[in-house]
């Protein structure tokens, strides 16, 4: 297929699986605001906008970290290449220039979230809650994804949204769990007291793990539980380890395919073995946010490889 | 002049449209306003956007469509399609012609000016001669009718006419919402045309190609209004739908980019304009296009549908020609005649034109879309008057036509049905064979009395029906 093409299949895929995770970001932070005891330390706010990456382009447009200005920033400015507004109207578009390659059921999936956002962007804001903005990106995200599963033909467009998908998860994933080492960071006696239970439960509702983790594991809500599930563990459908395994499979078929393994296949490998072989005691040793941090640079190297061998067109 | 309605003759039903009288009869209003919001939806559904070559506006914009369909008998039928494939073989030997020796301006049967000075004229493929010596591989000619056998050529398209994707989705829908019309009347289908434009590309491939050659359709990208219909003929064809950046020259060939390394592309049926062809050759202030395309294509690397250069064909001053290319090449008789033409360029035409400019349609030669136009019986003494400067001003700019009483078709109106004007763009097919699909696009002038049947000044498509033998 033309590199252009899965380049826009796989931007569908990353750009709907930002909005989800752009989503549940605003969820961990409006529900760490609602802890009352962690007023006066660095504001939770901010260390959300840390953990992603975009405090400096929010702090050049808003200034002060106040809550109805994140949630424009992260849902509707235009300006925010990750809002939701943007990545659903990146979606479609990809959509729309590929839409031979779609299916009638992704395509109106796509295209329904992108009307209905524009219905919302013309409401007034008193009238809409947060928590039901969240649930309304989530619920259009599930429904483009499970279009996808449930009507594509399982040839290299396929291939080629699902290592969308598992990349950008993988990567926001890792994000989400730093969130929690921005917020704790000036504050290590908090380790292991109620409120760092309490911030761990909100990253796993965020995450809509919160049962499957109480089924897994059972119990106490503890540090090396958590990382365990969502890094290590490969039934849990957002960890690091299942995201990775999807991306060796997605690239290992496009390599069958195409009857040629590259160095894209090679890294994706490595990140899957690497995580396989670790323990969380080796994980908390290095450090939780220095793992995670290499964790992402590693995925962003990857997401290179990918780029320069299949969607750049460069491949000679 | 009389006004000839395509259904009705006085009180009587003309035969083609003989079962459509008890269609009509048997559906209540609200049957009606019902199936039309269905129609809608449909083309809401699959996304279909679209406007004709150079009209512009917003691309996402649905062009009304009319349930109300227009209908040819065979023997109707039978005669334009002979004319229409007599001029688009005519229009192909003056384009091979024109960049070759030049035979008809030695003949002194068309002025040398108005080919080597007109605009569209490529002088980067003269001495070229394209495989199969075809230049302009889809031509679209405007069709106007004024009586039961009086059809008239408005203009022709010979380097990207658009529309076609009408012509097929408006049949896809009608078929869908009235099933039993197509089981009581024999219409032709028209869903060939999409395995026919594919042999017929294949059918001009480059002299270097061997094998089944690899056919693509360029177009300028998402934002273009037509990209709908580029998609859609990709699509039916099974073949890619490239951008500029997806194409590059290493060697003698072009190449696309895939995710398996670079393809050779062999046919490119390109939706683009000629200057966008290749910076190199036509635009160096231009980032668009493929560089060196132009070199490949000479030395028969690629064909390129159409040819750079066919536009010279359908020039508006060029197009009073084109009777005495059909008699010049061919050694026929036009079958299809032009409307009367004017050009205000000559002195003794601009004299008539003047003196009659309220009687007149006036139009720029290299304008489009129904802009830029003077209808004189349509419009008011002022507006006669400012037109009357801007012929003066420039005289060559201009040509000028009687205003001729198009035919009228029923259409579906708010008040019921009413006649209204149409004109008919069908689409030849130009390679190994000469092909012509059974149909094309009808627009329909949904404002009463209007003349103007463009998309972008309140046009409407219909369903085109051929009724077989």
């Amino acid at each position: 297929m033309l590199s252009r093409t899965a380049d826009n299949l796989y931007w569908i895929a990353r750009y709907m699986e930002r909005a989800d995770t752009v989503a549940r970001l605003l969820e961990v932070g409006s529900r760490i605001t609602l802890l009352p005891s962690a007023h006066g330390y660095r504001s939770e706010w901010d260390s959300l906008l840390q953990a992603t990456g975009m405090a400096e382009s929010f702090a050049g447009k808003y200034g002060d970290p106040v809550q109805r200005n994140i949630e424009s920033f992260l849902f509707f400015d235009r300006d925010n290449p990750s809002s939701v507004a943007s990545c659903f109207t990146s979606a479609r578009e990809n959509g729309r220039i590929v839409r031979t390659a779609l299916t009638t059921q992704v395509w109106d999936a796509l295209n329904t979230a992108f009307q209905e956002l524009k219905v919302l962007e013309r409401l007034p804001r008193s009238e809409l809650e947060l928590s039901r903005l969240t649930e309304w990106v989530m619920r259009h995200a599930a429904m483009v994804r499970g279009s996808i599963d449930a009507t594509l033909l399982r040839n290299d467009g396929y291939n080629f949204l699902n290592i969308g998908y598992y990349l950008e998860r993988g990567d926001n994933t890792a994000r989400l769990m730093d969130v929690k080492y921005y917020v704790l960071l000036p504050r290590v006696d908090f380790v292991g007291s109620g409120l760092d239970n309490y911030q761990w439960t909100t990253l796993l509702r965020a995450m809509g793990a919160q049962r499957a983790f109480h089924w897994a594991y059972g119990g106490e809500v503890t540090a090396p539980k958590i990382a365990d599930f969502l890094i290590l563990n490969p039934q849990s459908p957002r960890s690091l380890a299942t995201c990775s395994a999807g991306l060796v499979n997605h690239m290992g078929r496009v390599a069958k395919a195409y009857g040629r393994d590259t160095a894209a296949q090679d890294k994706a490998r490595v990140l899957l073995a690497e995580i396989e072989g670790a323990t969380v005691e080796a994980i908390f040793e290095e450090g939780l946010h220095e793992y995670l941090t290499r964790f992402i640079a590693e995925v962003a190297t990857l997401a290179h490889a990918i780029h320069e061998t299949y969607l750049s067109g460069e491949m000679r | 002049m009389g006004q000839f309605n395509e259904m009705y003759q006085g009180a009587a039903v003309r035969p083609p449209y003989a079962r459509l009288e008890d269609w009509l009869a048997a559906m209540p209003q609200e049957l009606r306003s019902l199936k039309q919001a269905e129609a809608e939806a449909l083309f809401r559904r699959i996304g279909i956007t679209f406007a004709v070559y150079g009209e512009g506006g917003d691309p996402d914009r649905l062009i009304p469509f009319d349930m109300f369909p227009r209908v040819f008998s065979a023997a109707e039928w039978a005669k334009l399609e002979k004319g229409i494939k007599q001029r688009a073989r005519a229009l192909n030997a003056f384009l091979v012609d024109v960049y070759g020796r030049g035979e008809i301006i030695r003949a002194g049967r068309i002025p040398a000016r108005l080919v080597y000075q007109n605009e569209a004229y490529e002088k980067a493929v003269a001495g070229f001669v394209p495989p199969r010596g075809v230049y302009s591989h889809i031509v679209g000619v405007d069709i106007v009718r004024t009586g039961p056998d009086e059809f008239f050529v408005l203009e022709d398209n010979c380097r990207t006419p658009s529309g076609v994707s009408y012509m097929l989705e408006s049949r896809e829908i009608m078929m869908r919402m009235f099933p039993e019309l197509f089981r009581e009347n024999r219409i032709e289908p028209v869903d060939g045309y999409s395995e026919k434009l594919r042999r017929t590309l294949a059918s001009v491939a480059p002299k270097k190609c061997k094998g089944e050659p690899v056919v693509v359709i360029l177009t300028p990208g998402h934002f273009n209004s037509a990209y709908y219909e580029h998609s859609l003929l990709a699509d039916l064809m099974g073949v890619e739908l490239v951008e500029g950046q997806d194409l590059f020259v290493d060697g003698e060939y072009c190449w696309m980019r895939t995710t398996e390394g670079p393809r050779r592309v062999d046919v490119i049926y390109r939706r683009i304009d000629d200057s966008y062809v290749d910076p190199l050759c036509f635009r160096p202030d231009s980032m668009l296009g493929i560089p060196g395309l132009m070199d490949v294509y000479r030395s028969g690397g690629v064909s390129i549908c159409s040819a750079p250069g066919a536009g010279v064909a359908d020039d508006k001053a060029v197009y009073t020609y084109v009777p005495e290319m059909v008699r010049f090449y061919l050694g026929e008789e036009p079958i299809l005649n032009n409307v009367p033409t004017w050009q205000c360029g000559k002195a003794d035409d601009l004299k008539y034109v003047l003196d009659q400019l309220p009687d007149l349609v006036v139009k720029e030669v290299h304008g489009s879309g129904g802009y830029g136009m003077l209808v004189g019986p349509k419009s008011s003494r002022e507006e006669v008057e400012r037109f009357r400067a801007k012929i003066v001003e420039n005289p060559g700019n201009y040509i000028a036509q009687p205003t001729l009483a198009l035919s009228s078709v029923p259409t579906f109106v708010e008040e019921g049905v009413a006649p209204r004007h149409v004109d008919l763009r069908p689409y030849c097919l130009v390679g190994e064979r000469i092909e012509l699909v059974p149909g094309g696009l009808t627009r329909v002038a949904l404002r009463e009395g209007s003349l103007v049947v463009n998309s972008s000044q309140g046009g409407g498509v219909k369903d085109t029906w051929v009724l077989a033998e």
